[in-house]
């Protein structure tokens, strides 16, 4: 308990006020972000989960209806459509994993100008996600539109991607893949640059190449990379909400909605003010991130002990 | 180096190598470079259904436009107005709690390390309800004081964790030294880890510049109207108002996504080793 990493034992002609302060001296410093972060983010969790018990209209008194929020949940159509929409989500966001290590391989050579591509590539991930959709919007858009026009020209008759019930949610992923395959990619390059090049040149002289070689050799050294890339990937498809606020706002008839979407709109918008039902939404997707986030920290303690 | 070094290889696989990359990269941006050729379109190509051709000239009178129709200038200035602070408060706060976490041992060290994490991770609709609430009852809902708040605690989680990792590195014996020295616990932050993890600093920095620009959804939750909103609520609205004007919702978003994109271009290195922290063991 003493501040040191290897702790010599404390000598017994230590003052007792001078250890114990030793001890209050990491509290003292971790003070004012602790406090702001139990506020604004810790104890929040757990108000919310008692809000779900409640029917509250965020103003006046909230009145305790017990699992009553739930079982309504569990009638829900619209409730499953937002849980369906995000699976669809979550599975197809994932393909930024494999999209942005292929283009990180094919962006890992060392010619004129490189750098530049590399940067330009990466281009989308630091536009917000509210631009993403507005420039995916017009792309769609029917007349207007860049990928409305090729869709007429190949096929003959334009689609308007996000009108369509059966097209929409794939519509807005697409635009979310966009800056998230940049992301996965940006940090492939990093991992690709540490691979060590005398285990590369052996696997070489053996014989190995191509899909093999980056299977057995190449792979097994990114595995850092694709950690932080899956869990940036997951949290990023359970948290969308930008795009289909600003891409469709949940429609058309509430097709696209994600249970983010459908929360907010739920406890913050002209469908009345229902704010313990959103918290019951709330409390079922932190649940699901859960799964994801206990897996996450999971990993990183083991690494932490084994350091 | 994988894949092998296009060098090693025949002058025709390097020639299509040298097309393909700017075919690629054209490929990759296209609905970018599609708003921003919109964005100087007049509004006479739209009229008379040229939307893909070379505009009939450049029309930058669009983004004059915006800004005298619209208060795209106020929604701008806001969003400098809330980011700023953000930045400097996130990175001063998690100095303090990553060299608590980093340097003391001490038995709930790793428990509160892994909250931060934990707490960063978490969908931002199971804090909505209390969040607004609390900033109601403090009297700042709808001020950027509100808004500015809630960001400098939730990104003190992020912080902390690249904080604690970094100075973790950084080597002991400089800090034991100072001890046996006599140092102060305070003067060995002060002077001797802060002037270290400058570059820590400059990565978050920027992290958190194009964090809090581009966040959306608490600006929606806990701002209304053109005096308090940043740039990407007040383009939701826009977006609202102006439909299929896309001459100046594209003028609009271009403008809203420049700060970031300067950023990133001054700050390229800093932001990629803060983005890629973890990828590399």
């Amino acid at each position: 308990m003493t501040a040191l990493p290897h702790p010599a034992p404390p000598p017994a002609t230590v003052p007792r006020a001078r250890r114990s302060r030793r001890q209050l001296t990491p509290w003292l410093f971790l003070a004012p972000g602790l406090l702001m972060f139990s506020v604004y983010v810790i104890i929040p969790i757990f108000q919310s989960i008692w809000v779900s018990f409640h029917d509250w209209d965020g103003l006046g008194a909230m009145r305790w209806i017990g699992l009553a929020n739930y079982s309504e949940l569990w009638w829900d159509e619209a409730f499953y459509t937002s849980l369906k929409n995000n699976i669809i989500w979550l599975a197809l966001y994932l393909l930024a994993v494999p999209a942005g290590l292929m283009i990180a391989l094919f962006l890992n050579q060392t010619v004129r100008g490189i750098r530049i591509y590399k940067s330009l590539f990466f281009f989308p991930f630091v536009i917000s996600q509210v631009v993403v959709g507005l420039i995916f919007s017009w792309f769609y858009a029917p007349g207007f539109g860049l990928f409305y026009a090729l869709i007429e020209w190949v096929t003959g008759t334009g689609v308007a991607l996000l009108a369509d019930e059966r097209y929409v949610t794939y519509g807005i992923i697409a635009a979310g893949l966009w800056p998230q395959i940049a992301y996965c990619m940006i940090l492939y390059l990093t991992g690709l640059n540490a691979v060590a090049p005398d285990q590369i040149e052996a696997a070489r002289l053996d014989g190995a190449k191509g899909w093999r070689m980056l299977w057995h050799v190449v792979l097994p050294q990114l595995r850092p990379a694709t950690f932080i890339a899956v869990v940036v990937t997951v949290i990023g498809a359970l948290r969308s909400f930008d795009l289909v606020s600003i891409m469709t706002s949940g429609g058309p008839f509430g097709s696209s909605r994600v249970l983010s979407y459908y929360m907010y709109e739920q406890a913050l918008s002209e469908y009345g003010y229902r704010m313990g039902y959103g918290a019951a939404i709330a409390v079922v997707l932190f649940g699901i991130m859960m799964i994801f986030i206990s897996g996450f920290i999971w990993k990183m303690w083991r690494d932490e002990k084994g350091a | 180096m994988f894949p092998r070094p296009i060098q090693t290889m025949s002058p025709a696989a390097q020639r299509t190598y040298k097309i393909v990359l700017p075919i690629m990269l054209i490929l990759w941006l296209l609905p970018l470079l599609g708003v921003a050729m919109t964005s100087v379109r007049p509004s006479g190509d739209l009229a008379a259904g040229n939307y893909f051709g070379i505009p009939s000239r450049l029309a930058f009178e669009n983004y004059a436009d915006v800004f005298r129709n619209s208060p795209l200038a106020q929604y701008l200035w806001n969003s400098f107005r809330i980011t700023i602070p953000v930045m400097f408060g996130a990175v001063a706060l998690s100095c303090l709690t990553g060299f608590a976490l980093a340097v003391y041992k001490f038995r709930l060290s790793l428990l509160v390390f892994f909250m931060f994490v934990a707490g960063n991770f978490v969908p931002f609709q199971i804090l909505m309800v209390p969040v607004r609430d609390l900033t109601v009852d403090l009297g700042l809902y709808n001020t950027i004081t509100g808004l500015a708040l809630f960001h400098i605690a939730f990104q003190t989680g992020f912080c902390t964790l690249f904080m604690r990792n970094f100075i973790k590195a950084l080597p002991r014996e400089l800090i034991e030294a100072a001890r046996v020295e006599g140092v102060t616990e305070w003067q060995i932050f002060w002077h001797i880890v802060l002037p270290l993890v400058r570059p820590a600093i400059a990565a978050l920095s920027v992290l958190v510049f194009t964090f809090i620009w581009n966040d959306y959804f608490w600006a929606m939750v806990l701002t209304t109207g053109a005096s308090t909103q940043p740039v990407t609520a007040g383009l939701n609205s826009l977006n609202g108002q102006w439909i299929a004007a896309w001459h100046l919702v594209s003028a609009g978003s271009i403008l809203a996504a420049l700060p970031p994109v300067l950023m990133f271009f001054m700050m390229q290195r800093h932001f990629i080793a803060g983005l890629t922290l973890g990828a590399v063991k």
